[in-house]
C-alpha cells in the first residue's frame, strides 16, 4: 500500500516478534511454546515481504535488480515455509512421544537433559 | 487528507494498515496470554489470516494464498490434532505457577522491543513504497513465482524437498510405537 511508511510494517515485524520471544520464555505448555515459534517465523516472513517490496524506493532505475530482489525476498518465505511446516511435524511428533513416556508434557519438568 | 502525525501523512491506507496490524498484535498477544491451548491456536489462525492480507497489500499474492493454504490449512490443523489426541482437558489445567520467570520474560521482552525499535525505526518512517508499474506487479504471482523456483533458485528448492522427505520420515518414525 503506497500510504504506509515501511516503519509501520517493520514495527509489526518487531512487535510479533517480541512476543513470540517472550512467550517462548514465560509459557510452560510445549504446544503454546510451538505456536510462538510460528509466530516469530511469521514476523521474520513479514518482513523480508516487506523489505523486498520496499528497496523500489532505494533504486528505481535498475529494472533488472529490482525484479531479482523481488523475487529474492519471495523465495525466502517459500523456503522459510517449507522448513516450519518439517519443523512443525518433527516438533509435535517428539511432543507425542514424550507424552506417551511421562504422561506429562509440563515444560519445567522434563529436566532429564540436565547437566 | 493533509493531517500528519509526527511527519506521516495520514492516508486511507494508513489507517487500513492500522487496524489491521492492530488486530494481528491483539492475535498475538492472545496467543501468549490465553491459559487454554485451544484458544491460543484459534488467535493464531486469525493471526496469519491477517498476515495473509498483509502480504496482499504487499504484493504478494501468490504468497498471500500459500499463507492461508499452508498455515492456516495444515500447520494449524496438525495443531488442533495434537492437541485433540494429547486431551488437553488435562493439559489446560497446567496452571502458570507465579515466578518470577514470567516478570523478567515480560521485561526482557519491552526492553528488546525498546532497543531494537529505537534505533531502527526512526530512519525508517520516511521511507515509502513506489506505485509499482503493472510490468512490476506480475512479480508477485504464480507464473513468475514458479519460474523463479526452478531456474535460479532450483538447489535450494531441492534442498527443501530433500528437508521435506526427511521431516515426514522423521515424524513417522517417531509416532509409530514398533517399527
Amino acid at each position: 500500500m503506497n500510504g504506509v511508511p515501511l516503519a509501520a510494517y517493520i514495527g509489526l515485524g518487531m512487535i510479533m516478534f517480541t512476543t513470540g520471544v517472550v512467550g517462548v520464555i514465560i509459557r510452560r505448555n510445549p504446544i503454546v511454546i510451538f505456536m510462538c515459534i510460528e509466530l516469530m517465523l511469521n514476523s521474520v516472513n513479514l518482513t523480508f515481504l516487506t523489505f523486498a517490496r520496499y528497496q523500489m524506493a532505494a533504486r528505481s532505475s535498475d529494472a533488472l535488480g529490482m525484479q531479482n530482489s523481488l523475487m529474492a525476498g519471495q523465495m525466502m518465505v517459500i523456503f522459510v515455509m517449507a522448513v516450519a511446516a518439517a519443523e512443525v511435524a518433527v516438533g509435535l511428533g517428539i511432543i507425542m512421544a514424550i507424552y506417551r513416556l511421562r504422561d506429562s508434557v509440563d515444560i519445567d519438568e522434563l529436566n532429564l537433559l540436565r547437566g | 487528507m493533509n493531517q500528519s502525525i509526527g511527519g506521516v501523512a495520514i492516508t486511507p491506507e494508513l489507517l487500513l494498515f492500522g487496524a489491521v496490524a492492530g488486530a494481528a498484535t491483539l492475535c498475538a498477544i492472545g496467543v501468549v496470554a490465553f491459559n487454554n491451548a485451544i484458544r491460543s491456536a484459534l488467535c493464531l489462525v486469525v493471526n496469519f489470516f491477517l498476515l495473509a492480507f498483509l502480504y496482499f497489500t504487499l504484493n504478494a499474492e501468490m504468497l498471500g494464498i500459500t499463507q492461508v493454504v499452508v498455515y492456516t490449512g495444515a500447520i494449524m490443523v496438525l495443531f488442533l490434532f495434537v492437541i485433540m489426541l494429547l486431551n488437553l482437558g488435562g493439559l489446560s489445567l497446567l496452571v502458570e505457577r507465579r515466578d518470577p520467570k514470567k516478570y523478567l520474560g515480560i521485561l526482557l521482552g519491552c526492553g528488546m522491543f525498546v532497543l531494537l525499535g529505537s534505533q531502527l525505526l526512526p530512519q525508517l518512517v520516511s521511507v515509502n513504497a513506489k506505485t509499482l508499474d503493472p510490468e512490476m506487479a506480475k512479480f508477485g504471482g504464480p507464473e513468475a513465482i514458479g519460474r523463479t523456483l526452478f531456474t535460479t533458485y532450483v538447489y535450494p528448492f531441492e534442498a527443501v524437498s530433500i528437508l521435506l522427505l526427511i521431516g515426514i520420515v522423521g515424524s513417522i518414525m517417531l509416532a509409530k510405537r514398533r517399527i
